[in-house]
């Protein structure tokens, strides 16, 4: 004789309905139809109309469905979740607008010559296929790469001290970094300016920008690089100690390349903010017309810059330029962030 | 043979005990050197932020000493030299009132319009987005973090300019008589509100992620709390993690207020500078001490550029304290209310 145990079914009560759902979608139509016939008899008109009625709408007819359905808290919580969805759209629209519209505008200019010529030929109403920024990719990579070469070690110094020494000076120095991430970019190019090119050298020129670019980028990754190390499990530090390492030793030998991975992609993320900086360039670098590799004497283009000047000129072939460098900064700036969060997926190395 | 051998080891081992290592809570030389150079590295933030004041402060001495406190309260930017081009400071009139005013009336249009988006971003990452879209906004949020000032700029001249002049118009049409809205000339374009919208775009990040990571630190606990006596979830936002986050968001906003005042290319690109004190933000006349140093470097002798220096270190302290005061409020925000 065998008992037959009557189990209920698994089910998901939480999920919608299917007559939930319809109701959600009949609630955007009915929006929809209504915005589109206010739109049609009021005076309201254009793009914008649409959405705002739409908008309203689809927020009234949700809070009345709600009311109805299960009173008014529910009515609340219902325009609250239609507003806080709103706001989330409004804040991604201009990133999808702004990459659509670079690419749109951008591509035209694009070439194999961009990558091979530079503009010391080039006016600025030469047609398209004529000049490039060769000049300005190079300038940009021996700037940021010099910027690079001091910011890092003193970066990642800061992250070691306020996480591994955590002396008397911890508080302060990691109220200043906070304070120096948000020093105005034009003020870093102002002081490199009176303490550097008035004084010592007279001119402008490529390292002028590379010191300016190095003060940006120090508060990012010394920033990252703390919150890596904070990842660091204590276990690691601890080991390290008691198998007679010295501090020296199990930061250099235990610490650091456990977090390597992530201090790269605080390098990398350090790249990445200083690599579309333009004010400071502006002032310091002179912006050369030609390739200069140089960077202590002689003005010296960068990415930036070219597309600062393109726009400034004005003529039609001259913005299209300036679109071109947009979308290729844009790929940089991109690739760099994508390499930073591929990085960041494994931050924690075994 | 292998005995032999063995025999030898404990022979060898029990001819010379090593003598007992010092233990000891005194560093070696080698954590002295490294505690020292980290110490040094660590204050670097320290000596370049001083090395600024003291520079921006030599430099600007001259025209802070002879304008006094009228360089803050003035708005005049007269330049008289005298034969050999120095700069006659009897005459010269240098004031930048007009930029300050218009330098932090364009940020608070920018935090009017940023805060409450973001807030509502925050909220809807947190408590509402389902994890594989939640992933994906918040990566779309950090990759706009890292996007260059002078394309946001181009961007706002050329695809937002439009559209903003637009509910500009708009704005001025409905709600003109409220006294900041009104206003006599119809200029639209190039306006300190375009100025403040691009603006807005540029810090939604920052306050996102600040607001993200205020409300991520609500107790737990209370959330479930809430929810166990009833609470829908806009209830529970209410009564949990509002009251919680409300000073962490305020931070947010004043770090958002200082990345805007210091915000130079995209201001520059998408506002007319103009110098004079104007508080109608419709009108195409504004003005920003970082994007006014940009113009005038140009053209600037060796005397303006002092000047330049001068409002540079204003912006600088400027910047500094509200930067300031948004990181202690960040800070002491979390932690709270248990």
């Amino acid at each position: 004789m065998s008992t037959v145990i009557a189990s209920p079914k698994p089910g998901k009560p939480w999920l919608a309905t299917p007559k939930q759902r319809l109701l959600g979608v009949g609630v955007y139509l009915a929006a929809a139809l209504v915005s589109f016939t206010l739109v049609a008899v009021s005076p309201l008109k254009g793009k914008l109309a649409y959405f705002v009625v739409f908008f309203f709408a689809s927020l009234v007819i949700d809070f009345a469905l709600s009311y109805v359905q299960r009173g008014i808290a529910s009515a609340k919580d219902a325009v609250a979740r239609g507003l806080v969805s709103v706001g989330m759209t409004l804040a991604v629209l201009p990133i999808f607008s702004i990459l659509f519209e670079v690419v749109k505008r951008g591509y035209k200019g694009l070439s194999f010559g961009l990558f091979t010529h530079d503009m010391s030929l080039t006016s600025v109403n030469d047609p398209l296929g004529n000049g490039g920024l060769i000049h300005a990719i190079t300038g940009t990579i021996i700037m940021v790469l010099m910027a690079l070469i001091v910011a890092m070690p003193i970066g990642i110094l800061t992250a070691v001290y306020l996480t591994e020494i955590r002396g008397k000076f911890a508080v302060p120095i990691k109220f200043l970094v906070q304070a120096m991430s948000g020093v105005p970019s034009i003020v870093a190019g102002l002081f490199i300016l009176s303490a550097y090119v008035y004084p010592i050298t007279g001119s402008l020129s490529g390292f002028a920008g590379s010191l300016a670019l190095m003060i940006l980028m120090i508060p990012t990754i010394a920033r990252t690089s703390e919150e890596v190390l904070l990842l660091i499990p204590n276990d690691l530090r601890e080991a390290g100690v008691a198998l007679g390492g010295t501090q020296w030793r199990t930061v250099a030998l235990v610490v650091v390349p456990a977090a390597k991975s992530g201090l790269v992609t605080a390098l990398i993320l350090g790249i990445a903010r200083v690599a579309g900086e333009t004010a400071p360039l502006v002032l310091l670098t002179g912006g050369g017309e030609k390739v200069n590799p140089n960077p202590f004497s002689g003005p010296m283009g960068s990415l930036p810059l070219y597309i600062w000047k393109c726009f400034g000129q004005g003529t039609e072939q001259s913005i299209a330029r300036a679109w071109s460098g947009i979308l290729v900064l844009l790929v940089i700036v991109l690739a760099l962030f994508t390499m930073a969060r591929f990085l960041s997926e494994r931050k924690v190395a075994k | 043979m292998y005995k032999i051998q063995h025999m030898t080891l404990l022979e060898n081992k029990s001819a010379e005990i090593p003598a007992p290592r010092e233990i000891t809570t005194k560093p070696r030389l080698s954590d002295k050197i490294f505690r020292g150079v980290v110490t040094a590295g660590g204050l670097f933030s320290l000596v370049v932020l001083g090395l600024i004041l003291i520079y921006l402060t030599y430099q600007g001495y001259d025209v802070l000493k002879s304008q006094g406190f009228s360089f803050i309260t003035g708005s005049a930017w007269n330049v008289f030299t005298d034969d050999s081009g120095n700069i006659d400071y009897t005459q010269t009139k240098f004031g930048i009132a007009a930029m300050l005013i218009g330098t932090i009336l364009c940020a608070t249009i920018a935090v009017v319009i940023a805060v409450p988006i973001s807030v509502l971003t925050a909220l809807y990452l947190s408590f509402y987005a389902p994890s594989s879209v939640k992933k994906f906004m918040v990566a779309i949020i950090d990759l706009m973090a890292a996007f260059p000032s002078v394309l946001f700029g181009i961007w706002g001249f050329f695809v937002l300019m439009p559209s903003a002049e637009y509910w500009a118009k708009l704005l001025n049409k409905y709600l003109g008589f409220l006294p900041f809205f009104d206003m006599q000339v119809p200029v639209f374009t190039r306006s300190p509100f375009v100025a403040g919208v691009v603006l807005a775009i540029m810090i939604i990040p920052i306050v996102t992620s600040i607001s993200r990571e205020i409300f991520g630190q609500t107790p737990l606990d209370r959330i479930q709390a809430a929810y166990a006596l009833g609470a829908t979830r806009w209830a529970m936002i209410k009564a949990v993690v509002i009251p919680y986050g409300r000073s962490g968001v305020v931070g947010g906003a004043m770090l958002g207020l200082g990345r805007a005042m210091g915000e130079t290319v995209a201001v520059y690109t998408v506002l007319n500078i103009v110098y004079q004190i104007n508080w109608q933000v419709l009108l195409g006349a504004g003005g920003n001490v970082a994007s006014m140093i940009l113009l005038k470097f140009g053209e600037a002798g060796t005397g303006e550029i002092k000047a330049l220096m001068a409002s540079g270190l204003v912006l600088f302290i400027l910047t500094l304290i509200v930067n300031s005061i948004a990181d202690l409020i960040v800070k002491s925000s979390g932690g709270k209310g248990r």
